[in-house]
């Protein structure tokens, strides 16, 4: 028998199937008619990237307060630095910002404690955040508590007024999409058909239509001497919209447990919550997360209408700043500001569910 | 549901909560009287409130004068005409711009989730951010970009932009020049229909040929030049009877020519883009969902790329596609309703806007409007399920 105890030395690959030559042949230049593609694409590219770059940076202005110090071609980040704290608070009092500050950042540090996997507790934080930090937000947003002065809703705004309406509707959304989804897949007819009626009306109207309910019939639905607060309202609307899309998601969740891990729960003699609660949901639930995410981002992007019935949320309080007299033509600047942030968000939570996707992404799948 | 053993004595009857059916029976019960003593309430509460303020409900105000005028109308419409004109006006207008966008949208989305697949690096990276960059902005962000800061920025009339004379497009919209149809004419769009039927048989026939004989013509080239050539010739043939009335300037405005105001341009170019970039997404999905080894099983039996694609990977992949499908087109009507933020007259702008302010009729008005979202809606999934079941037939 023949036996090398020498490795033998690696060999380069053969010419032209490595480096960077050889990859633009492999996928840019692969044929005639990818080649004319590639070109057309670099061409397009160059008439987007080139002008956007020589407005948005080398040509805009950065520094300066008013309008005067706006005297080059390219974009004025100006207005934006000047109404800067007015797009994140709205109306709020200036010598108040502290208070969103710290809701702001008890916020950020709950959902990065949520997201971070290595961190413990969860539970225990989660719970945290759905019973106090809701308790607290609102003493300190709202104030007239500890000597905390009244800041009433109609001046808030920004940023701050599209995270709580995204927030509030979201978290309102998930028990009542919950208790809907199991309704609209319950053996009893009557519970069924109120739970699919109330689900297909709210999923087949149109977001604005529902605001203009909230906004114009809600009063009419209640006793003349109980007024609800404007954002109140709006956080209904979006609270019974939201939930009926959270409850297709939760049925699909349901709908991928294969129906022996209920009946093996029933056989154990576990009682109908008890076999939800325990067996059924928490196994759903995994599936469900990125669908969640997904109904989060469309709810976020969709809090954008509230403006239209007078609530000034970013794009609101974006769209008040451009009709400002002292700050006239500046709408390309406030729009892609804005697009930016709301960019920013739903870009990475989009990430985010996707990356849930491929780590919960381990068992069903047969 | 599971079927219990009987396994208690005879005659001992277990306690009513202990029994499912009667439970469940007792539950509704107490639902449905939950739920009509909450409408109760509620009607009892709107009708003191309507009392209070001295409106009287019913349907009579649609046959009163609206008294405003509308600025885009495709049937006659002035402001002597009654508010039921206006819901019209406003629903046509409604469909106008929600079908020509999902006819654009599934343009650019199928176009743009093929890219996404394409082996051209660029290409598929191009529609990669394409997709990223509009789906994670809000549509109603992107209408007031294209007409705020796009539409409404353009030059005035005196300097429009013109393309060869005949397009303009300046601050009050884009003017096309419009076909003025002479006598005569009636018969191109009749020889358009006989050729659609002829061609329809055309592929029965072919196909049935095909499946006897397992001889085939190229039936849907055959249909196409039959479709667009045989009214041509026609059109040749009896001399053009067709003249183009051209937009002029005339003072201050553009005369003549059909107009496309900058709110529809807005709505339309926003909603489609927006709308194309989630479609794109269900495309490329859709397509990636077929195992690959469906295409290798094709190519083994030698099919040729083109048929591969044609009669193994779409058809299968429609079947994916179609019911995310239908959700945006139907999002895209819905999201339609945000005409009202820029004013361009829709149905819930005209209708749910400046009606219900004038009239005060609020449930009324926005019942009709919820009604109608509602009925495109179920019309809508309606179709797509037909479709669907027709698609899904294919599987076995």
């Amino acid at each position: 028998m023949i036996h090398n105890k020498d490795t033998i030395p690696q060999r380069p690959a053969p010419k032209g199937t490595i480096g960077p030559i050889a990859w633009l042949r492999g996928n840019l230049f692969n044929g005639p008619v990818n080649s004319i593609f590639t070109l057309l694409g670099l061409y397009v590219l160059y008439l987007l990237v080139v002008p956007t770059i020589q407005w948005a940076f080398i040509d805009a202005d950065w520094v300066g307060s008013s309008r005067e110090d706006c005297s080059r071609a390219g974009a004025c980040w100006v207005f934006i630095n000047a109404r800067f704290s007015q797009f994140m608070y709205g109306l709020y009092p200036s010598s108040e910002y502290w208070r969103p500050n710290i809701v702001f950042a008890m916020f950020a540090a709950i959902i990065a404690w949520m997201v971070i996997p290595r961190l413990p507790f969860k539970r225990w934080v989660a719970l945290l955040a759905l019973l106090v930090f809701p308790v607290i937000a609102y003493v300190l947003l709202h104030g007239g508590y500890f000597d905390l002065p009244r800041v009433s809703t109609h001046r808030w705004g920004g940023l701050m007024l599209t995270l709580l309406l995204a927030t509030v509707g979201m978290v309102g959304a998930l028990p009542i999409g919950i208790v809907l989804a199991l309704g609209r897949r319950s053996n009893m007819p009557i519970v069924k058909t109120f739970c699919v009626i109330f689900i297909e009306f709210w999923r087949g109207v149109p977001l604005i239509t529902i605001l203009f309910m909230a906004s114009v019939m809600l009063p009419l639905f209640l006793p003349s001497e109980i007024s609800v607060d404007r954002l109140v309202r709006a956080l209904i609307g979006l609270t019974l919209f939201q939930s009926a899309y959270m409850a297709e998601v939760i049925r699909g969740g349901l709908q991928a447990i294969p129906k022996g891990q209920d009946e093996a729960a029933a056989a154990l003699g576990m009682t109908y919550w008890k076999r939800m609660g325990l067996i059924v949901m928490p196994q759903a639930l995994k599936m469900m997360i990125p669908g969640i995410v997904n109904t989060f981002i469309s709810l976020f992007k969709d809090t954008t209408l509230v403006m239209i019935i007078g609530l000034f949320d970013l794009l609101g309080i974006v769209q008040a700043a451009l009709s400002d007299s002292n700050w006239l033509g500046f709408s390309l600047e406030g729009y892609v500001f804005a697009a930016f942030v709301f960019w920013i968000f739903c870009f990475s939570m989009s990430r985010y569910s996707q990356y849930l996707e491929r780590k919960l992404n381990t068992g069903h799948q047969r | 549901m599971s079927v219990r053993p009987n396994i208690r004595p005879v005659g001992h009857k277990p306690p009513f909560w202990r029994d499912r059916a009667k439970r469940a029976l007792i539950f509704q019960i107490i639902l449905v009287a939950v739920v009509a003593a909450f409408l109760a309430y509620i009607i009892h509460n709107t009708q003191a409130n309507l009392n209070a303020r001295g409106i009287t409900t019913g349907f009579g105000f649609l046959s009163n004068t609206a008294g405003f005028g509308i600025v885009q109308s495709l049937i006659d419409y002035s402001s002597q005409s009654s508010y039921g004109r206006t819901f019209v006006v406003g629903l046509i207008n409604t469909l106008l711009v929600g079908g020509l966008g999902v006819i654009a949208a599934s343009i650019i989305g199928f176009t743009v989730g093929i890219a996404r697949l394409s082996p051209n690096w660029l290409i598929a990276r191009l529609a990669n951010a394409y997709i990223e960059t509009f789906r994670n902005i809000p549509v109603l962000l992107q209408i007031f970009f294209w007409y705020f800061a796009v539409l409404r920025t353009l030059p005035g009339a005196r300097d429009s932009m013109a393309f060869g004379e005949a397009f303009f497009l300046n601050v009050r919209g884009l003017y096309l020049p419009q076909p003025l149809f002479e006598s005569g004419f009636g018969l191109i769009p009749a020889t358009f229909v006989v050729a659609i039927i002829a061609s329809i048989a055309l592929i029965i026939w072919n196909r049935r040929r095909h499946e006897a004989t397992g001889k085939r013509l190229p039936a849907g080239l055959i249909s196409l030049v039959i479709i667009f050539g045989l009214p041509l010739l026609v059109l040749i043939a009896t001399g053009v009877p067709v003249t183009w009335e051209m937009p002029e300037l005339r003072g201050f405005n553009f005369r003549g020519g059909i107009t496309i105001i900058p709110e529809f341009l807005a709505l339309w170019l926003a909603l489609s883009i927006y709308t194309a970039s989630f479609i794109a997404e269900i495309v490329r999905s859709g397509i990636q969902a077929i195992p690959h080894g469906q295409t290798e099983a094709a190519q083994a039996l030698s099919l040729p790329r083109k048929l591969v694609l044609r009669l193994v990977v779409i058809p299968q992949a429609m079947r994916v596609i179609i019911p995310p499908l239908t959700s945006q087109y139907l999002n895209l009507i819905k999201n339609s309703s945000l005409a009202t933020a820029i004013g361009y007259p829709d149905l819930v702008s005209v209708f749910a806007g400046t009606t219900l302010n004038q009239t005060g009729q609020a449930i009324e008005v926005i019942a009709m409007t919820m009604a109608v979202y509602l009925v495109i809606s179920l019309l809508v999934s309606m179709f797509m399920n037909w479709f669907n079941a027709r698609v899904a037939l294919v599987e076995r």
